[in-house]
């Protein structure tokens, strides 16, 4: 039982993670990023390459480098999840809604593939494995590395909800969330902020990239796509473009998938993730803590 | 959607014009079934007669999803499950219960118009974009679900299903597949020019304008969403008969995905365009077999170039609609 709620916990950070990008860039420019798991695969990646490349340095510590390459990795995620909308998504700026769907798509595909064609289609085996030391907590099998990844998960998360809610920047971006014309004529450069917004959900999902390596220990051009599609279920359940409802969502999401598994069998557990969100948004579409919003006009 | 292309130079101008009339003329459609037709006579291997089948085939599926992506502006991303619905319906009755493959069709019907409903229902009232992605993971629940299930054979799929008429030639299932495929195009293009066509295109364009105008959004939506369904199933019972077997690997994200491309390269809402599009689709990774790796990449890159540079496509839509068209549709039934 509490090794369920831990596994359900472990998995629905990651979740957060990937959520919360997917959450941030939707409630502000109303543009669901197809190619944010992508993102999240080419933090893999990206991560995997810094490791490979600084593999001598370093000698037989895993976890400062680990953190190093994070931060490096983040960063480079948030320059192409930048990229990505300066040349994807910003032209079509004011276009119908079916033709930013439809580039987003493209762009992940065109990620997904261009990384099939720099990688090669066989997974790869991350340089570095976190496994180890096992804890009792509660009656649950916990590992050293589990706890360590969560805490650098939930602090990405809160420093994400302060920068969002506190900074200036933050400020904006609401401010364009409720009204980009308005925030417009207040003087917010609109187009700098959403490439803000972008480059943090971006950083996020290379993040959780990096992490999801390191513990899973293999990487494939396609492992985007899954998560990116219950990052947005995880979304949907807390509320999408509420943070502390994505969070919540994530985690929510994390807990039901571990039950259901041990219900169901292993097989079913996407079934049931995607039976989850088609019944959410069925009975509750705003979400657990999102509020009522109507299609804009 | 944009305005068509207007040529600067003059060059540009009679190549734009001659397009312009081509877009226009009645005679592409004609001629493109009799080079169906006569295809068997030009090069009837089995390689050949296997793609000139799978090309009818893709066509009839872009087909069914321009009824929702074109023509009522939904994105489906999840068109393969209804797809699947449709192959593996026939083949299950077919193979386990030894139905004849024609008889299966009513239940096909009935099975896609289930899931149409199962899937629209909920999720047509909420935000476009919410739709694409519940689409989306509908298709791998389908997916997911026919590779669990004993009763479809889990990964391995179902075999030894009949032709349609029970075993027949290559070259017959062929030619009844051109048929089909040819009908299915005509009933497509008239639902488009039909009432509820324009109810479709009028929601897609403005639908707070639609509802005020009486045109309930939701059940019009539906109505497409279920056509697309009904579309996308009975290609999937030609799909198993002629493949003789389905396996779930024929139905992932990528292939509804190829589906889209073909709607979207061809032209969002023009058959002509998606009929093109379908074709080329399916024909060019044949010819450019060397190129396999790259295939993927560059429809991604060519989804955002289309969007950001000819967003209506190769054979774009056009409005034949002429005012005495609208008057003799508007007459039959007046609704309160």
């Amino acid at each position: 039982m509490s090794q369920l709620i831990w596994n359900g916990l472990f998995v629905g950070a990651f979740y957060s993670l990937v959520a919360l990008g997917y959450s941030m860039v939707y409630g502000i420019i109303k543009l669901l990023n197809f190619a944010h798991g992508d993102l999240y695969m080419l933090g893999a990646f990206a991560g995997f390459a810094m490791l490979g490349a600084a593999g001598g340095v370093f000698g037989s510590m895993t976890l400062l480098p680990l953190l190093v390459v994070l931060v490096l990795t983040m960063a480079a995620t948030g320059l192409a999840g930048v990229a990505l909308e300066r040349v994807a998504y910003r032209p079509l700026r004011g276009a119908p809604r079916l033709s930013l769907l439809i580039t987003a798509v493209g762009a992940s595909f065109a990620l997904e593939y261009g990384m099939h064609l720099v990688a090669g289609a066989d997974p790869r085996v991350y340089p570095v494995r976190l496994g180890g030391t096992t804890l009792d907590l509660l009656g649950a099998r916990v590992t050293v590395q589990q706890l360590v990844l969560v805490l650098i998960a939930v602090a990405l998360m809160i420093v994400l909800n302060v920068l969002v809610t506190r900074s200036r920047e933050g400020r904006a971006m609401r401010a364009i969330a409720l009204d980009p014309r308005a925030a417009r004529l207040m003087g917010i450069d609109v187009d700098a902020v959403i490439s803000r917004a972008f480059f943090l959900g971006s950083a996020l999902a290379g993040a959780a990239g990096v992490m999801a390596g390191a513990y899973y220990g293999k990487i494939d051009f396609l492992m985007g796509f899954l998560i990116g599609l219950k990052a947005f279920t995880a979304a949907v359940i807390g509320g999408i473009g509420n943070i502390p409802g994505t969070m919540l969502g994530g985690l929510l999401l994390g807990l039901l998938e571990s039950f259901g598994t041990y219900w169901l069998g292993g097989e079913w557990r996407d079934v049931f993730a995607f039976g989850v969100l088609i019944l959410f948004l069925t009975v509750r579409p705003t979400g657990l803590l999102g509020e009522r919003v109507t299609e804009r006009v | 959607m944009s305005a068509p292309g207007t040529g600067g130079a003059s060059g540009l101008d009679r190549v734009s014009g001659f397009a312009r009339g081509l877009f226009d003329s009645r005679w592409p459609g004609p001629v493109l079934l009799l080079a169906a037709l006569l295809g068997p006579f030009v090069n009837a291997t089995p390689y050949a007669l296997n793609l000139m089948t799978t090309t009818a085939i893709s066509v009839m599926l872009a087909v069914g999803l321009n009824i929702v992506v074109g023509y009522c502006g939904l994105l489906d991303l999840g068109y393969a499950a209804f797809f699947a619905v449709g192959a593996y319906t026939s083949g299950v009755l077919a193979t386990r219960f030894d139905w004849p493959l024609l008889a299966t069709v009513p239940v096909v019907l009935v099975a896609t118009v289930i899931a149409g409903i199962v899937i629209g229902g909920p999720t047509l009232r909420l935000r476009s974009d919410y739709l694409a992605i519940v689409t989306l993971g509908f298709g791998e629940i389908i997916r997911i679900t026919a590779n669990n299930l004993d009763v479809t054979g889990g990964p391995s799929g179902i075999h030894g299903i009949p032709g349609l008429f029970g075993g027949e030639d290559k070259v017959v299932f062929y030619y009844a597949t051109v048929v089909i495929v040819a009908l299915a195009v005509i009933g497509a293009a008239r639902l488009g020019r039909s009432r509820i066509g324009r109810a479709w295109r009028f929601v897609r364009e403005d639908e707070d304008a639609a509802a005020a105008m009486g045109v309930s959004p939701y059940r019009v939506k539906l109505a497409a969403y279920i056509a697309g369904a009904v579309w996308g199933g009975l290609a999937g019972v030609l799909f198993g008969a002629h493949l003789s077997a389905v396996s779930p690997g024929s139905f992932r994200f990528l292939d509804s995905a190829l589906i889209l491309m073909a709607v979207v390269l061809g032209g969002m809402g023009s058959n002509p365009g998606v009929v093109l599009g379908a074709i080329v689709l399916a024909v060019l990774p044949e010819a450019l077999r060397d190129l396999v790796d790259w295939q993927y990449f560059v429809f991604g890159v060519l989804l955002i170039l289309v969007m950001l540079v000819r967003p209506q496509g190769l054979w774009p839509a056009r409005s034949r609609e002429t005012p005495q068209d609208a008057a003799r549709a508007v007459r039959p039934e007046v609704r309160a």
